[in-house]
């Protein structure tokens, strides 16, 4: 694996399901297969349990990609979780878009317990495509919004008070 | 139990080297040291293995000194070893669920290189589940009860084995099997390896324990439609198909067989693989259990027209026949389930070089064990289609086997039952008998010796892959043969071997409605098609939905010793559930914050277990937290955020979600 351009790295963070997707992680690893070491898992017990705002929050915090995985359609432990994580990709992904957040950024695939492989060309994949997209950085973003904000409030300000400001 | 837990959070925080598993690809030490500095721990260690006993004492004796609140383990995947911690929090005297486990193993060290970044890894999910388990609570662990009754499905050996097993321990079983009769693929064969006992003598006495036992509901000709419900409550529909007969009445004495308006046989026999024909109402075999005849619908003529003389009503002394049974479903209630649903055998027509179908005398090994069998089609002759025995005859092993065209996988089995049709062969025509195999696969107790026999006995073995059975002659010794084409090598070089019978070892699949099977019952299957087991050395029998046990060949293929023995730890498993009585359930539940909840329903509709409903006074959303399995769609879903689901807190999962990003 390519390590380390310009020092930065993609940074994922996943939301598996308990049941297909993180038992999936569990036997890519207890196969010994070898994946990229840009992804964060956090457990949950259903896909569905995937409230949008944990995708928001996670680009939000630094995130250059969100991973969700959950058991295939008629799969699901909790028999349909899966198609209500799906209805809300639908809606989030074109949120994201009007954000301008690319859509490979923010990925749904189905991995079922026995898909350990899945697992690791997914990652790879991902992250490749992440590394060809570049750092999505918000945190960054925000902090540039903050300062053009804070600038133009002052602008205002500035007027406000009655003295005429200069012409950009 | 005094159980500690809340104020300032006092964190105790343990990184396991796993011996190298873990330490030989992520630096420990750093992530101790490093843990050590986060908020709230109090006490950060590093040690070899944290699951043996000292460690776990570790873990306790810290709880008392450091006066620990809130404990986090760095190691294995939770599905393995979280209950084991938890256990050993309580014992330290904490709330069980003031504990959080990190997967560094598995998600971690099992699959990335040794270096920095393996180690940065481990540091950002330390970092995590050290900020959530601040703000875990105390939980009690809810308890379910257990239904002692069970139901079987499938009535092959290990369904039988099964059903006896715990019927024998005094547990209600239901045994539902879809055809007319128990017995599945044992009951076709004549003997079994390596010992050649003979099949039926070790399986009928078995099947008429099933249907003699006062605690067994044997379903023949049935089939589960609809199961509701959870581990030691589930409501199961079962649909009992018209054999046009009335079981309590039939003696299956097969007056009514002899007296059908057919005095032919004229339709294809199942039971005898195609070999045989019987009328349209028959006994499958002789020691078909239940004894009870069926009526194919499909052949018989009152039930296809309804305009037949029915000669068999007549026959029939004790007015057994019903045609005008419809299909009937029985509704009943089970603790646990236990699928013992089997296999298929390979079709070999899907391998046309091999000539199946195509050239006569080519035949697949389940048609020979029939026609090796006594009762079988031919009274136990081994014959070709013109009634002549064969001379020469090739057993050509792994059909549809470890075959990148068909399947990958071995059968398992069918080198074995090779070698048991070889002796068979030899021993009933003197035949030469050539088996041709990649590797011969003995690996059972005798098995070897076995192997060692047959050599002794003058059977040939040839090692190679077969390119084609031809029936194209090139000297006067190949006319009128069937020519196997084979690179021999071992000898390195290619070979004709010319015999009259080719017997094709077709390996074993998975049912064609295996996934139909697994998702009326909820539960996995592996890429090939075979159900999963929850772990594949530690719970063999288990699947991830708690009260459902697998059994047989269902689960991959086997033999009737592995198939048995899983059979027996499937009951053990279910009998252990029943007598404990009652299950811990993980107390991961949702329930709604009322002040905060506007009434909307919008969550309402998304439960799949309708555990929300609406109280009309309060006008607020309640959650029955007996029915809710904590799946946390509905906390997903509310605009309000007023549905909390223990465990998985909102707070919790944007703990993390922060902490994992530094």
């Amino acid at each position: 694996m390519e390590m380390k351009t310009n020092g930065w790295q993609p940074k994922i963070v996943a939301f598996f399901c308990n049941w297909c997707t993180y038992t999936a992680a569990d036997l890519a690893g207890v196969s010994r297969m070898k994946y990229a070491p840009n992804i964060r898992i956090i457990r949950l017990m259903c896909s569905g349990r995937l409230d949008p705002q944990f995708v928001m929050a996670a680009f939000a915090r630094g995130a250059d990609g969100v991973l969700i995985g959950g058991c295939h359609p008629g799969d699901c432990h909790y028999v349909e979780g899966n198609y209500k994580t799906l209805r809300r990709m639908t809606l989030l992904k074109r949120m994201l878009a009007d954000l301008g957040i690319e859509e490979d950024r923010c990925r749904l695939e189905w991995i079922s317990a026995s898909e350990g492989d899945k697992v690791k060309w997914v990652v790879n994949d991902m992250t490749e495509k992440l590394r060809a997209l570049g750092p999505l950085d918000l945190p960054g973003k925000h902090k540039e919004w903050d300062a053009e904000m804070e600038a133009l409030e002052k602008e205002v300000q500035t007027q406000q008070e009655g003295e005429p400001s200069h012409v950009h | 139990m005094k159980t500690k837990t809340n104020g300032e959070a006092r964190i105790g925080f343990y990184v396991c080297h796993c011996g190298t598993n873990i330490a030989g690809v992520v630096n420990v030490a750093a992530v101790a040291e490093y843990a050590g500095k986060l908020p709230g721990v109090v006490v950060s260690r590093d040690y070899k293995y944290m699951c043996s006993d000292p460690g776990q004492e570790l873990i306790q004796t810290d709880i008392k000194e450091h006066n620990l609140n809130r404990v986090v383990v760095a190691s294995c995947s939770p599905l393995l070893h979280e209950h084991t911690f938890r256990t050993a929090c309580e014992k330290g005297g904490l709330n069980p669920f003031c504990f959080q486990m990190v997967n560094i193993r598995e998600h971690d060290s099992w699959v990335h290189d040794p270096g920095d970044p393996a180690t940065e890894k481990a540091k950002a999910l330390v970092r995590a589940a050290v900020k959530r388990v601040a703000l875990h609570k105390p939980l009690e662990v809810k308890r379910t009860r257990i239904h002692p009754d069970v139901l079987v499905v499938g009535g092959g050996i290990a369904g039988i084995q099964a059903a006896l097993t715990l019927a024998n321990g005094s547990q209600n079983v239901y045994l539902v099997e879809r055809e007319p009769t128990i017995g599945g693929h044992m009951a076709k064969f004549d003997k079994t390896f390596p010992t050649l006992d003979c099949a039926a003598c070790i399986l009928t006495p078995k099947m008429s324990a099933v249907a003699a036992h006062p605690n067994i509901k044997l379903w023949t000709y049935s089939e589960v439609v609809k199961v509701d419900g959870f581990v030691g409550n589930y409501k199961v529909q079962v649909r009992r198909n018209p054999r046009y007969v009335n079981e309590e009445l039939c003696v299956g004495c097969a007056k009514c067989v002899d007296a059908c308006v057919y005095k032919e046989e004229k339709f294809e026999d199942e039971f005898n693989e195609g070999l045989a024909k019987r009328k349209p109402v028959y006994l499958p075999f002789p020691q078909a259990t239940p004894p009870v005849v069926v009526f194919d619908p499909d052949a018989c003529i009152q039930l296809k027209t309804g305009k037949c003389k029915k000669s068999c009503l007549e026959a029939c002394d004790r007015d057994a026949i019903i045609f005008d049974q419809k299909p009937e479903t029985k509704e009943i209630e089970v603790g646990t389930i236990i699928l013992a649903t089997g296999f298929r055998t390979f079709d070999a027509g899907r391998l046309p070089q091999y000539g199946y179908g195509t050239l006569p005398n080519v035949y697949t090994s389940l048609q020979i064990e029939r026609m090796v069998n006594a009762s079988g089609p031919t009274d136990g002759h081994i014959m070709l289609k013109d009634g002549s025995k064969p001379k020469a005859v090739g057993i050509i092993h792994c059909i549809g086997s470890r075959d990148n065209r068909t399947n990958r996988w071995c059968s398992r089995v069918c080198c074995m039952y090779s070698m048991k049709l070889a002796h068979l062969i030899k021993q009933h025509t003197g035949a030469e008998v050539f088996n041709f195999y990649i590797d011969i696969r003995a690996p059972g107790k005798g098995y070897e010796e076995f192997y060692e026999k047959l050599q002794e006995e003058g059977v040939h073995f040839i090692r190679g892959r077969v390119a084609e059975v031809a029936d194209w002659p090139l000297t006067k010794e190949e006319e009128g043969k069937l020519i196997i084409r084979v690179e021999d090598t071992l000898a390195g070089f290619v070979r004709r071997i010319p015999v009259d019978m080719v017997v094709l070892a077709t390996g074993l699949e998975p049912q064609p409605d295996a996934q139909e099977v697994r998702r009326l019952f909820n539960i996995s299957c592996s890429t090939e098609g075979w159900f999963l087991e929850r772990h594949p050395k530690l719970a063999p029998v288990s699947t991830f939905t708690d009260g459902i046990f697998i059994a047989g060949c269902c689960q991959g293929p086997k033999d009737i010793p592995d198939t048995v023995a899983q059979a027996g730890a499937a009951a053990g498993e279910a009998l252990s559930l029943i007598n404990a009585g009652f299950i811990e359930l993980e107390p991961n539940t949702s329930y709604v914050v009322a002040d905060d909840c506007s009434g909307c329903k919008t969550c309402i509709p998304l439960c799949p277990y309708n555990a929300i409903s609406r109280d009309e006074e309060k006008k607020k959303a309640v959650i029955n937290e007996a029915i809710c399995k904590g799946c946390g769609v509905c906390v997903a879903a509310c605009p309000s955020g007023s549905i909390v689901q223990n465990l998985f807190t909102d707070d919790e999962i944007f703990s993390e979600i922060e902490a994992v990003l530094g």
